[in-house]
């Protein structure tokens, strides 16, 4: 959008279409002039096309994550605020959200991801929690390609960049690299934060005459039309769009939350909402709305750090670190001293009004004036057309595929190295994992754990999805994404919560894409209203393709469960030589969107594992128990790479080894990706109160001193290799890729 | 044995050493905001990690002009215990109350991990509890931990057995391996990794908290023979 020092005028919008450069639909530009009886101004078109884009309107996707079960007898927050809440006892509740930063990251990937993590870090602090812990979830096209790991190491930097400064733990997640996501990564950040229920804050506007005040960072150029550009598809024209990539400033978002986590102590405080995408018009006009009021601002009130900017500019202005507070009339004072101390200004810039009318008001003149709830709530909800894809249909109908393995040595070893598999400690020592001093578990185990202190509690967090098994049959794929994420939670000790989503797709006007949500969705609720984890916060990224090819679906799950005792926590790895391994559940030939099958053909195909629902529960229920009772020294859940995999990670950084005999089909024994199955090890004296507790539970070998992974067909001894050198073939992947960058 | 905290804006281990202080040592802990000019009163002083002013010009260049640092120079000079941890390293550098500087990490990447010290001169107020030449797990967590010093300034940190920490196996590209180092008198101490972090068996490791003890220890020694 070039920088016009003369606006077009309401005629010029409509006789030269430019609302389409903004992302309206003519229907939605009819729309609007229904609803104002004239024809919009230009920065009325602005506002009404960050709001009604699928970023803030959610107007393809409400109807579908209607479907999500979303309440329960612990929810105290669902979805529609900041972030969802969930209650844990003593007065005390848990916080979280997800966000995607995807496209700004596929164009600016530092800016992108540091900016990801700065706005959900914004929502959760801005219910008044303070952020416990980040997680990130990314996907990325292969290493192979310079491009991969130049978006691969800024990412990994901006989000190092960001969340080290800011002095909050990022404490796990997970790294993927597939084709799919080669010319569209993804970047989701997600957030947890604790507060006491007697400090949850709403973003609303209640009480006529009552203050706003703007508080953080001034307003720039930067970021606009971030919303829109977020709910389109990314094309060779992307990277004019650099500018709608906000810039990151963590320092001064550090000072925002000390001084906001002040600010909820007082009772002046009305309301306080993150100025996020659409910045200040969402964050004004949403709280308003809210509270079923109006708002006048006064624009040459606003902090801006350029000269000359528009009433368009500064209201579509995507700048990070601000916040948007509704104050008790004549209270200012009080506020603006505790921003004081923090060196950051805190300035008065409108007031809530009775009549329904966001009006803004630039240089004396009113430059916008809007129903306020046409602005949030009135935008077009769309109820897309759904078509199953003939790819699906064919897939279907497949033969079931099975490897033909001769060398099981080989197979282990080339999938550990297989980046998805490979170590990911090249990532996550970049993160400060450990700031706060409440980081039990660190990265590389199936869910990290934080400490809540000055308790015997902890919470258990994971991101999960495996985007593989959605391309293959999103419903299957959808529900297995819970699943995982529910079995990361139970195998650290804890038991599942709530979940937060980062449903990423292709572009929902096409009716297959649209397909795959619904799907992916339907699955997702049916796990989540069986494993009695509703989902309380999330956010859409659609529009995930570039020229033309959409991503694999990918609803990144956010799990996080309650440890009820620090002695419950639990890890992957193996403890001691001489405890007993056991798997609990049995292995079927389930190869279809395997590792392995990844790994010896380059894709995937036939139908992904399946999933009962009862016995997953089952399995997780027993195993939570053994665990509370003490008789359990590692679980880890199965998963990318089965049974093979899973014992190399719990055998990483023990100094142990493992000797185990297999006596099923040695194909699935050992690689099949059959669900509902964890990895786990016990102490010899309590092995019969484990077997007695957790029934699907099959004795595979011990653990030793040596090291060496030995491993039996029945008789037969089909794997004996070094620990070390598996450690060094899963450790050297990733470094080994990100030190190559310079020779290509 | 009151000990302070010295919070500056962006200070992020701030709360981690208060606690470690409060509830590891089990001894009287303040946070002390950058803006006040007095130490009175308080027996030994804590700067933590983080990233003050964003460290956005220098780590430590900003914070060194604070106006609490006056209060901290002259609790130096008054011989107090002084321990600069990470960012409160870089700024004890910055303030001149130790020798030598910070370059980025070799590897050019910020680091964060467990990694093995080897306890180098246990003479000090804040090693005394450790065995000499003892191997201790304590994390690192930086970007600028590089640290780097003229080699006459090495050679007299050598000879004087000032080099209180090395790393085992140097993550950093540090001069001769260095972790941490204590000013001529002994009393101020500065090292890169966090022993605030390693005070609890539940976050992985508890070798820290015999380097708390060890000051209140020998403020114990110092107080009894004063008041005696």
């Amino acid at each position: 959008m070039p920088l016009l020092h003369h606006e077009p005028t309401p005629m010029d919008i409509k006789e030269q279409h430019i609302y389409k450069e903004m992302g309206l639909s003519d229907a939605e530009y009819e729309h609007i002039v229904s609803l104002l009886g004239r024809q919009p101004n230009y920065t009325e078109t602005g506002l009404f096309s960050v709001m009604w884009s699928e970023h803030c309107s959610y107007k393809t996707s409400k109807p579908v994550l209607k479907r999500f079960p979303s309440s329960g007898p612990r929810v105290l927050q669902g979805p529609g605020e900041g972030a969802g809440i969930v209650d844990i006892g003593d007065q005390q509740a848990v916080v979280f959200k997800i966000e995607s930063h995807n496209h700004p990251s596929a164009i600016e990937p530092y800016q992108g991801a540091a900016t990801g993590v700065g706005g959900i870090i914004r929502d959760v602090f801005s219910m008044g929690a303070r952020p416990i812990a980040l997680l990130n979830s990314l996907r990325f096209g292969p290493l192979s390609s310079a491009r991969v790991r130049y978006l691969f190491e800024e990412v990994v930097a901006g989000i190092a960049g960001y969340g080290n400064c800011i002095g909050i733990p990022t404490v796990g997640g997970e790294v993927q690299f597939d084709k799919t996501y080669e010319g569209n990564p993804l970047v989701n950040a997600m957030c947890v934060g604790l507060i006491n229920h007697e400090d949850i804050q709403v973003g609303r506007a209640t009480g006529v005459g009552n203050t706003v005040m703007y508080v953080g960072a001034a307003t720039g150029r930067d970021g606009i039309h971030g919303a829109t550009f977020a709910s389109d598809e990314l094309s060779d024209a992307s990277d004019e769009k650099r500018s709608a990539v906000q810039v990151g400033d963590p320092f001064m978002e550090k000072l925002l939350v000390e001084a906001c986590l002040e600010v909820i102590k007082s009772d002046a405080l009305i309301g306080m909402q993150d100025m996020g995408a659409a910045g200040l018009t969402s964050s004004a006009s949403e709280m308003a709305s809210k509270a079923g009021v109006g708002m006048e601002m006064d624009l040459d009130k606003v902090p801006q750090r350029e000269t000359g900017m528009t009433p368009y500019e500064m209201m579509l202005s995507e700048s990070q670190e601000r916040m948007l507070l509704v104050v008790q009339k004549g209270r200012e004072a009080e506020i603006q001293e505790i921003f004081k101390k923090w060196e950051l200004h805190a300035v008065a810039v409108g007031t809530v009004i009775e009549e329904k009318t966001f009006r803004l008001i630039h240089k004396g003149e009113v430059v916008a004036e809007v129903p306020v709830d046409s602005l949030a709530d009135d935008a077009p909800v769309y109820h897309m057309p759904s078509k199953e894809p003939e790819s699906f249909r064919v897939n279907g109908q497949l033969a079931p595929w099975k490897p033909t393995l001769t060398n099981y040595e080989e197979a282990l070893i080339g999938l550990l190295k297989e980046p998805t598999l490979a170590s990911k400690e090249w990532v996550y020592n970049q993160y400060d994992s450990m700031v706060q001093t409440n980081t039990a578990v660190l990265p590389g185990s199936d869910a990290a754990v934080v400490r809540v202190r000055g308790t015997r509690k902890a919470l258990a967090m994971t991101t999960d999805c495996n985007g593989k098994y959605l391309r293959l049959d999103p419903e299957v794929g959808g529900r297995i994404a819970v699943a995982e994420a529910a079995r990361n939670i139970v195998s650290s000790g804890a038991v599942p919560l709530a979940i937060t989503d980062c449903l990423n797709f292709g572009n929902p006007e096409k009716p297959e894409a649209f397909w795959q949500l619904e799907k992916a969705v339907d699955g997702m609720s049916e796990a989540c209203r069986i494993l009695g984890t509703p989902v309380i916060s999330g956010n859409v990224s659609l529009y995930n393709e570039s020229r033309g090819q959409a991503i694999d679906p990918t609803p990144v799950v956010g799990m996080v469960g309650l440890v009820e005792d620090i002695d419950h926590i639990t890890t992957s790895h193996f403890k001691a030589a001489g405890d007993v391994v056991y798997v609990i559940g049995a292995a079927t030939e389930e190869f279809g969107g395997s590792a392995i099958q990844q790994w010896l053909t380059d894709d995937v195909n036939g139908q992904p594992p399946q999933l009962d629902l009862a016995v997953e529960v089952e399995r997780q229920h027993a195993l939570l128990q053994a665990i509370r009772k003490q008789l359990v020294m590692s679980a880890h859940d199965l998963s990318d790479g089965g049974l093979a995999v899973a014992v190399v990670e719990s055998l990483m950084d023990t100094g142990l080894g493992c000797t185990l005999t297999l006596n099923g089909d040695i194909d699935a024994e050992l690689f099949a990706e059959t669900q509902s199955r964890f990895l786990v090890t016990v102490k010899p004296d309590v092995a019969e109160a484990f077997e007695d507790l957790v029934k699907d539970a099959v004795k595979l070998g011990k653990v030793t001193e040596e090291d060496v992974l030995r491993i039996h067909d029945k008789d037969q001894e089909v794997i004996s290799v070094a620990v070390s050198q598996l450690e060094e073939a899963w450790k050297g992947v990733l470094p080994c890729y990100m030190q190559s960058k310079t020779v290509n | 044995m009151k000990t302070a905290v010295i919070a500056f804006p962006g200070s992020n281990c701030d709360s981690d050493m208060y606690y470690a202080i409060r509830d590891g040592l089990e001894q009287e802990v303040d946070y002390v905001w950058h803006q006040e000019t007095s130490l009175d009163g308080y027996d030994a002083i804590m700067i933590p990690g983080g990233f003050s002013y964003g460290d956005y010009l220098r780590s430590g260049a900003i914070a060194r002009f604070s106006n609490i640092m006056p209060a901290v120079i002259a609790a130096a000079a008054a011989g107090k215990p002084i321990l600069g941890v990470c960012n409160g390293f870089q700024i004890l550098l910055e303030a001149g109350l130790l020798p030598g500087a910070m370059l980025r990490n070799k590897g050019l990447k910020f680091i964060c991990r467990h990694v093995d010290l080897e306890v180098m001169n246990n003479t000090t107020l804040f090693s005394s509890l450790y065995d000499k030449g003892e191997t201790i797990s304590i994390p690192v967590a930086h970007g600028e931990g590089n640290y780097y010093c003229d080699a006459e300034t090495l050679t007299k940190l050598e000879a004087e057995n000032r080099i209180v920490f090395k790393y085992k196996n140097n993550p950093n590209g540090s001069a001769a391996d260095i972790a941490g180092i204590i000013n001529e008198r002994g009393n101020v101490l500065g090292m890169m990794p966090h022993p605030e972090r390693a005070t609890e068996a539940l976050l992985g490791s508890a070798h820290g908290l015999r380097l708390f003890q060890s000051i209140l220890k020998h403020w114990r020694e110092s107080h009894a023979t004063l008041t005696s």
